[in-house]
């Protein structure tokens, strides 16, 4: 069994730490989360110039071919530095649609952009409040425009392109959802930024008025290819969440370890190590789900549905843990926004919803636990 | 990534394989499979003879207690080796539970600290499961602070006199030998005045009883010494370094990678499936849905860290920090799967009889029996404690009665 990453994935983690240590501190990420920025362009141009935004993209298409498995290994360190750039919307979403559903024209178009680091892409999927349901979809696409209201969009308002779900059918079935390119720079879209939990990650509102859009893979599979894209950028935000949890547990340690109150460090009250203790079992769970995710990934398994769930729920069941309770360790210097601990908890609050939230993910669970089951 | 053995595993393992297919009792397949919690049970067989005679076939056949070397009655086998053999014993591992004290933490306590004469003469009988061995380091007022134990052993001549009280000892009423830690001064600080010894059971002034348990059940004893005599050759260590050689013991037993814990997920994955509740299927509650999958994803969490220990075995390298968790998660997750399946089953729950409404009352007995598991072997208290000292590196906790002589600490708090 060798159920590890290989030397050469972690040689590229050690690689990617430095990196981010250098261009992404948190004195970086304070620019785009105190609204001076939209999000970090010079760390998007290093991230490019380092390959990481097209590791997972074949070199066909001007990617480094690498692999999932790197690429999980990046995600962790972004989610570790809280990398303000729109990677998550960009790699695991736009990019993985295109790789799974995209023409060779489509894929030409975009991809080698994106891994170069000139494109930014995102899903634009929800319509206000609820989760992944094509019930929720009542963006319409007819005559190959689209006409409709999404929000909210993860990095909508710098996107250039953005992967639509609409529908195109009336059944009450999937098949009533089909995906489409849209090249936002084109026109036919109002784009305004919405206030959001975490600022360092931007969200929009994109309004669609007979907007030009190239349909994404055949009509009428879009459910079934957004399923995909979820269940892989699933696996792909729960290595950024194991990134974060491990963070903010370490914050934590060292500021227990620093903290002299009643006469000694905090971290030798119970209290509060029982409590860095319990952070440490969810953050443990949450690496070990998120591996068997990446091997699910990285060999497109049978089990990768119930693994992307597994790992999903775990990771962000673990960053919320371990990002408030680092506020705790904290006390009252978490709560200030001098403290970077805030910028954790912003992170792991948001991104507990951004593919769908975790009640809906349990969910989703329970379903493919008991197919499995049933088969 | 994978999950492949090398092909020197998979050779180990097609070897191991066709062994335990030619070898195992095939009669109690089916009742093996079935228990999941707490002490085995064979309806018309008993437990220890049963597992006396496939221990004696393992060891015959090379494959018992498979990680020692192979003059002490193993195998020589790699730590994977073990893991292998773990998997592949399956369910007939569980026939082995009078003998996992012994093998686990008594044997590499003798291994580590024994004479040549001693490790010749105990070791293979041990590991054949010839002779059984007990532990005897918990006492009433000494749990989690073990070395705080008042079992005294004074040297007369070249004797030791042992006069006191265990307790907690699984085995002891069947075991032919004990580990046995004991205060020999109790002028110095705690930890300073221990030295351990080994005991033959069968020993004059030796009484073995049975603990009533609160799940009504008598798994564990309480053993009394009265005057029991052990020559000074049963020592092992030092006089007064009982301390260190018992980190040996408790070290091991934290060691055991392979082994499964019990979680109650599947069990109660079986349960809400086939619980109809006023509105439907329990499954299909949200409710429901929402704490199952919390659960679910614990237990493969569990399942997936013991892998990653396992690769670190398989590549020849030693285990990370992140097994200490077994226990302690899954220890809370059976009793809150126990109490909620109760929940699920309304009034109905509080019966413990063989009532079809509540499946043999199974999560009743779970819940009668899950306080054990957060206390046995470390309670969650000392699990947490260990997690934030040696793998977090917080501080240890402040010891009022480290430096004080043992017969200066206080018995009592108010």
């Amino acid at each position: 069994m060798n159920f590890d990453f290989s030397d050469d994935q972690k040689q590229l983690r050690d690689q990617a730490r430095k990196f981010l240590a250098e261009k992404c501190s948190p004195k970086a990420v304070r620019i785009v989360l105190d609204g001076k920025a939209p999000y970090d362009k010079e760390l998007w141009k290093g991230l490019a110039e380092m390959g990481f935004l097209g590791v997972a993209i074949p070199e066909d298409f001007g990617g480094a071919g690498a692999g999932h498995l790197e690429l999980c290994v990046i995600a962790e360190e972004m989610g570790r530095a809280n990398a303000p750039v729109p990677f998550s919307s960009t790699v695991y979403l736009a990019a993985e649609a295109l790789l799974i559903a995209g023409s060779d024209a489509q894929k030409k178009k975009w991809l080698p952009a994106i891994a170069a680091g000139e494109a930014i892409g995102t899903l634009a999927l929800f319509e206000g409040k609820g989760n992944p349901s094509p019930k929720n979809v009542k963006l319409t696409a007819a005559n190959g425009v689209l006409n409709g209201v999404k929000k909210p969009v993860a990095d909508g308002a710098i996107a250039d392109f953005a992967v639509v779900a609409a529908r195109t059918g009336s059944s009450g079935r999937d098949g009533d959802i089909s995906l489409f390119v849209v090249d936002l720079r084109d026109g036919g879209v109002e784009v305004k930024s919405l206030a959001n939990l975490d600022p360092t990650r931007g969200q929009a509102e994109i309004n669609f008025r007979d907007c030009k859009a190239e349909p994404l893979g055949a009509a009428g599979e879009g459910w079934s290819i957004l399923t995909q894209v979820l269940d892989r950028a699933a696996v792909l935000c729960a290595f950024e969440q194991v990134g974060g949890s491990d963070r903010a547990l370490e914050m934590g340690r060292d500021y227990a370890l620093d903290r002299i109150a009643f006469g000694r460090q905090i971290g030798s009250f119970q209290a509060v190590k029982h409590m860095l203790a319990d952070m440490y079992v969810s953050a443990t769970l949450a690496r070990s789900n998120s591996y068997y995710g990446a091997w699910a990934l990285s060999t497109n398994a049978a089990e990768l549905p119930e693994a992307a769930a597994a790992a999903r729920i775990s990771a962000t069941q673990a960053f919320q843990h371990c990002a408030k309770n680092n506020i705790q360790v904290h006390g009252g210097m978490g709560f200030t926004w001098e403290f970077d601990c805030h910028m954790y908890y912003r992170r792991a609050n948001a991104m507990a919803l951004g593919l769908g939230s975790l009640s809906y993910w349990e969910d989703q669970l329970i379903d493919r636990m008991r197919k499995k089951n049933a088969a | 990534m994978n999950f492949d053995d090398t092909p020197q595993e998979a050779a180990f393992r097609e070897t191991a394989r066709k062994w335990v297919e030619a070898n195992a009792p095939k009669g109690f397949l089916a009742e093996l499979s079935k228990s999941s919690l707490g002490r085995i049970r064979l309806a018309k067989h008993d437990m220890v003879e049963v597992g006396k005679a496939w221990q004696k076939k393992k060891a015959e056949g090379g494959w018992a207690c498979l990680h020692w070397p192979k003059e002490y009655g193993g195998r020589g086998a790699t730590p994977i080796e073990r893991v292998i053999w773990q998997q592949e014993e399956g369910v007939y591992g569980k026939l082995t539970q009078p003998f996992q004290i012994g093998e686990g933490m008594c044997g590499p306590t003798v291994m580590a600290w024994g004479s040549e004469d001693a490790k010749r003469r105990y070791l293979p009988k041990l590991a054949s499961g010839e002779e059984i061995w007990c532990q005897l380091f918990s006492e009433p007022s000494a749990g989690s602070d073990v070395a705080g134990l008042r079992t005294r052993a004074e040297k007369k001549g070249d004797n030791w006199v042992v006069n006191g009280q265990k307790i907690w000892t699984s085995g002891a009423h069947y075991s032919d030998y004990g580990l046995l830690i004991a205060r020999t001064d109790p002028n110095v600080p705690k930890h300073k005045g221990l030295t351990m010894f080994f005991l033959d059971m069968k020993s004059p002034g030796v009484e073995v009883r049975p603990i009533k348990q609160a799940n009504g059940m008598q798994e564990f004893n309480e053993v009394y010494f009265s005057d029991v005599v052990i020559p000074d050759s049963q020592r092992l260590g030092a006089i007064g370094e009982g301390w260190s050689v018992s980190l040996t013991t408790l070290m091991n037993e934290r060691m055991s990678i392979g082994s499964r814990l019990a979680t109650g997920v599947p069990e109660m994955f079986e349960f809400c499936s086939n619980l109809m509740l006023e509105d439907g299927l329990a499954i299909d509650d949200p409710a429901v849905r929402s704490k199952l999958a919390s659960w679910a994803v614990k237990s493969s969490g569990l399942k997936y860290t013991s892998y990653r220990a396992i690769s670190a075995l398989s590549k020849g390298e030693r285990p990370g920090p992140e097994n200490s968790i077994g226990k302690l998660v899954s220890g809370i997750m059976l009793q809150d799967i126990a109490t909620y399946a109760m929940d699920l089953q309304g009034a109905a729950g509080v019966l413990t009889g063989a009532d079809e409404e509540t499946v043999q009352g199974q999560f009743q007995q779970m819940l009668l029996s899950s306080p054990s598991m957060r206390i046995a072997g470390g309670t969650d208290e000392i699990l947490r404690n260990i997690i934030a000292e040696r793998v977090l590196g917080l501080p240890g906790d402040i010891r009022v009665d480290k430096d004080v002589p043992y017969n200066k600490i206080p018995t009592k708090g108010r």
